[in-house]
């Protein structure tokens, strides 16, 4: 357990072992956590792996003499049976914390709405009054600025959905009757992809959106331009109802723009 | 008698301390009442055995019952039982029987009724009743024991 | 029409004498009217066994798919429809009615002693429903709408009629409910059958692995699948009587604020969902867990290493399986993480002693690799993968990312391919020969375990890979751009590797029907009870019974030189008393002797 626990400290340095550079304070923490347990499960699968080959191999049937009935063994046994106890609870310990981490809910410096919707997305900046709208083969980009604390509240219209954005190395349900938090502090600068995870219907593969994350100069830009001063918008029943009949056609029309007030 | 027993009743003390954790720590109360069904679930046939196992016994501080004698052990339970100790008739098996397959039918005709029809209700009720008196039938006219 | 069953009194007649007059209809009213539990368990495996090569060609239909990006094989409502029947058919149709309703059936009764199960005619009844749900299951694919297209999940509120409005759902519903039956009263039926009528001297502990599997199965059962039934029938009642239990369907304004009251809970589903499925998880996994427990001795000409240590492992992983259900749940934000986190942490405990067990089974024995004995290593090293990333899975933090991609689908299609299919087929091939009295031909076999053991790699590591690079599951479309084209190629390659495979095995069965190889009694000198009667054994299954001293009786009759060794600490062998063949209180045959099996006592194999 000692070189988990070292490895979890070192951090950055480890390949990600597939999963993605995080571009989030806490995606960070979750990476360092997977890199711990990727590393001491590869540690766990070669001993076992090796002890199952051994066996194998060496014991081939190779004569008729008859192998030794033995049956019990109380000190391997035990052995076996306390050592794993230890990894599971060290490996715990470092979920606790990691989770933790990952779930605190520090004061915000803004707060982004998300609602997910049959099959699409709606990022509504809360304090300044801004919401952008894509639905399925026009994905909308919620655009989030560098280094500030951004809260952001999950939910859903109709089913369940997957908010999903592979460079976090964080999803969360968007769920109706449910509304989720959970805080973002982006270091990296960039466009990064998004889809729904959850399977919510016929267009859930579909169901795309993208996170750019920018500078906060930019981001002021951003919000100036996309000020909306009309009525919120927001998906209405109409639009809903046609896209729950459009099953089958092959590019569902969507009265929604693709971003914008 | 024993083991049978302490294995139900081991399921039931361990869902009985999962439930009283998990609703201390949870305060959620479906989890909670399907870890206590859970517990029951255990403790009943558990409790049922373990009285049984202390009627072998001729025990008298179980249930408060004093009973005559001791029947002993069965012989599947003793370790040192022969064949031969099993004597006697283990049970009485029915043979070939029509109605299982007429029970199933009907509930399929049944539950098929909750997508198509109320109508088809009426043919799986049928059905199911005539397996019923079926089963029931055959079972008098043949087992002895 | 009943069979009053006499046992053997000693030095007199064979047991069960006057059981083995076959009498009643033959032909196809025989397979109807059964009340066997032998027939009942081989039409069970038969059942099964045709759903899932009907479940593995719809996989190939997914597979297709997804070998291009934006792939035109099939529309979305057909692929939605393909992977939702796939993992019903597969998890509830094929991988537990295949082991708790075929196997258990046929097996479980033999070897403890008994001449059939408590319940004949309720045993019939589960098959019998069992094949209609199945049927029913199967007709969806008739109906208007199409089948269901909402995951094996069925997750609220996608499956209300708000977004699943067709028949084909509350089919598959109904489906479930038949099937869900069955398996209860199969439960009930294994838990009597091995408390009530084992053999004298077949104390618990005694019994064969696979038998404790079962019975502990029996219990999670009763425990998970009630649970199902009426969360079904919760959603058939929101689906079609206007109840609010999951739909939340109108209690949503536009603005997003919700009236809770006017709402169902879409969680609630969730929630009983898995205190159904993830003991599901476990009844798909423990009777696999016995098959080769019961593969790994006969093989290594040994018994089984640590004998009590895996009954208690396999309680201890029912019991854990019961409080990890919120694991499922980790991502929606709802449940208690560090509870079900431990929990489910905690069941690579147990696991990991029956793995050892394993592994000091085989150790120093002498290993003879049939194919029975191949498909249980290939097994081993499948689960070990599958078990090292399911630990990963229960980090929340991990299970954040990687929830509902493909690294969640190689990770159960790693385990449950493990167990279900490795730990399955080798059932078949080393009860075949009890079953059939022939043997299965052993170099198509070894052509099989090869072709399903290397397609298995390949199909499913692709897809670690591709879930940490963010594909989610059950997409019908991906992007191009994103490397998952290649990838998504060799999975395809390595699907059809499997479905080959299993081409081969169909041979091998059309072999062993057209050129018949007698088996014997005993073909692999076995340890259990069920060698011990003829094969295939008669109807209610033994005319004779040896002496039972330990959980391998017909090893200690036929190898009276090679005794158990119970206790043993690494300096040779210093049986303390508790020997297998040691009377206790003095009763037992122990003028024979050092510890050889009281051979007067029992009336000799045929």
């Amino acid at each position: 357990m000692a070189p988990a626990g070292g490895l979890l400290l070192a951090g950055c340095n480890l390949p990600t072992f597939g999963a993605h550079r995080a571009i989030s304070s806490q995606g960070q923490d979750s990476l360092k956590l997977w890199q711990g347990f990727f590393i001491t499960g590869a540690v766990v699968f070669v001993i076992v792996f090796a002890l199952i080959a051994w066996a194998v191999l060496r014991y081939r049937r190779r004569s008729d003499a008859m192998p030794r009935q033995f049956q019990y063994h109380t000190l391997i046994e035990i052995f076996y049976t306390v050592i794993p106890i230890i990894i599971v609870l060290v490996l715990f310990g470092f979920t606790f914390v990691t989770e933790n981490n990952v779930d605190a809910l520090p004061a915000p410096k803004m707060a982004v709405t998300v609602t997910g919707f049959q099959w699409g997305w709606r990022f509504h900046y809360t304090t300044k009054n801004v919401t952008v709208i894509g639905v399925e083969l026009q994905d909308p980009e919620m655009v989030l600025p560098q280094n500030e604390t951004v809260r952001i509240y999950l939910e859903s219209h109709d089913v369940i959905h997957g908010f999903y954005v592979p460079a976090l190395d964080f999803s969360r349900y968007a769920q109706p009757g449910i509304v989720n938090k959970f805080t973002l502090n982006l270091h990296t600068l960039g466009t990064y992809r998004g889809q729904c995870t959850q399977f919510c219907g016929l267009y859930h593969s579909l169901m795309r959106f993208r996170v750019k994350v920018v500078t906060p100069a930019q981001f002021a830009a951003w919000v100036s331009t996309h000020h909306s001063t009309g009525p919120e918008a927001s998906i209405s029943n109409a639009e809903k109802t046609a896209l729950a009949r459009s099953t089958g056609r092959a590019a569902p029309t969507a009265t929604t723009g693709g971003s914008g007030s | 008698m024993k083991i049978e027993s302490r294995f139900l009743i081991g399921i039931g003390v361990f869902f009985g301390i999962i439930a009283i954790s998990y609703w201390f720590t949870s305060y959620e109360d479906g989890g909670t009442l399907m870890l206590v069904g859970a517990t029951t679930l255990g403790l009943v046939p558990g409790a049922y055995y373990f009285f049984w196992h202390r009627r072998f016994q001729g025990s008298k501080y179980f249930f408060w019952g004093r009973t005559d004698r001791a029947v002993g052990t069965r012989p599947e339970d003793r370790d040192d039982a022969t064949i031969a100790d099993g004597a006697g008739v283990v049970s009485s098996f029915p043979g070939s029987s029509i109605w299982p397959i007429t029970l199933a039918a009907g509930a399929f005709v049944l539950l098929l009724a909750f997508v198509f029809g109320t109508w088809l209700a009426l043919v799986g009720v049928s059905v199911i009743l005539i397996a019923l008196i079926g089963v029931t039938a055959e079972s008098r006219r043949g087992g002895r024991y | 029409m009943t069979d009053v069953i006499v046992p053997q009194i000693a030095g007199g007649e064979p047991a069960y004498a006057a059981a083995h007059e076959e009498h009643g209809p033959t032909g196809l009213m025989k397979w109807i009217t059964t009340t066997d539990h032998k027939v009942i368990g081989l039409s069970y495996m038969i059942t099964s066994i045709v759903l899932f090569y009907i479940a593995g060609l719809l996989a190939l239909g997914i597979r297709v798919q997804l070998t291009t990006p934006h792939g035109t094989f099939i529309s979305f409502q057909q692929y939605n429809e393909l992977f939702t029947m796939h993992g019903s058919i597969m998890l509830y149709l094929f991988a537990g009615p295949f082991a708790f309703g075929g196997l258990a059936n046929y097996i479980v009764p033999l070897q403890i002693g008994a001449p059939d199960m408590a319940f004949p005619r309720l045993n019939a009844l589960s098959y019998w429903l069992y094949l209609g749900g199945s049927i029913m299951m199967l007709l969806t694919f008739g109906v208007a709408g199409g089948a269901a297209d909402f995951g094996w999940v069925a997750y609220a509120p996608l499956s209300t009629t708000t977004y699943t409005p067709g028949v084909g759902a509350d089919m598959w519903i109904m489906a479930l409910v038949l099937t869900g039956f069955s398996a209860i009263f199969t439960g009930v039926n294994l838990i009597t059958t091995i408390f009530y009528l084992r053999a004298p001297g077949m104390t618990m502990f005694r019994m064969p692995i696979f038998t404790w599997n079962m019975l502990v199965t029996g219990i999670l059962i009763l425990i998970a699948f009630p649970v199902l039934t009426a969360a079904l029938v919760m959603l058939f009642a929101d689906r079609h009587f206007g109840a609010k239990i999951y739909a939340v369907t109108g209690c949503h304004t536009v603005a997003g604020a919700v009236d809770v009251h006017a709402c169902g809970s879409a969680v609630l589903w969730q929630n009983l969902f898995w205190f159904f499925g993830h003991p599901e998880v476990y009844i798909l996994a423990l009777p696999f867990f016995g098959i080769v427990t019961e593969i790994f001795p006969v093989f290594s000409r040994k018994p089984v290493f640590g004998y009590k240590g895996m009954v208690f492992a396999t309680m201890a992983i029912a019991a854990l399986s019961t409080g990890v259900w919120a694991h499922h749940m980790f991502t929606t934000g709802t449940v208690l993480l560090p509870f079900f986190s431990l929990m489910s942490l905690l069941i690579a405990v147990p696991t990991g002693i029956k793995f050892f067990n394993w592994i000091g089974t085989m150790w120093r024995g002498q290993l003879v690799y049939t194919t029975a004995m191949l498909m249980s290593i290939g097994f081993l090293f499948a689960f070990l993968m599958g078990g090292v990333t399911g630990v990963m899975l229960a980090s929340p933090p991990i299970d954040f990312f990687v929830h509902t991609t493909y690294f969640v689908v190689a990770h159960f299609h790693q385990v449950l391919f493990g167990t279900a299919v490795f730990a399955g087929f080798a059932g078949v091939y080393y009860w075949y020969p009890k079953m059939f009295g022939r043997m299965l031909n052993e170099r198509l076999g070894k052509l099989h375990f090869w072709l399903l053991f290397a397609g298995f790699w390949v199909t499913f590591i692709p897809m670690y890979v591709l879930g940490l690079s963010g594909m989610p599951r059950r997409v019908a479309s991906y992007p191009t751009g994103l490397g998952w084209h290649v990838w998504n190629d060799v999975s395809t390659v390595g699907s059809f590797m499997i479905a080959v495979s299993f081409l081969v095995l169909l041979v091998n069965f059309w072999v062993s029907w057209r050129y018949p190889v007698p088996a014997g009694d005993n073909p692999w000198d076995a340890h259990t009870l069920e060698w011990f009667t003829t094969s295939p054994p008669p109807h209610h299954n033994y005319t004779h019974l040896p002496l039972i001293r330990s959980e391998r009786p017909t090893w200690d009759y036929n190898h009276p030189d090679a005794p158990t060794i119970r206790y043993d600490h690494g300096r040779g062998g210093h049986p303390n008393g508790h020997g297998p063949y040691s009377g206790g209180n003095g009763a037992g045959p122990s003028g024979h002797g050092d510890g050889a099996p009281g051979a007067a006592e029992q009336v000799p194999a045929t």
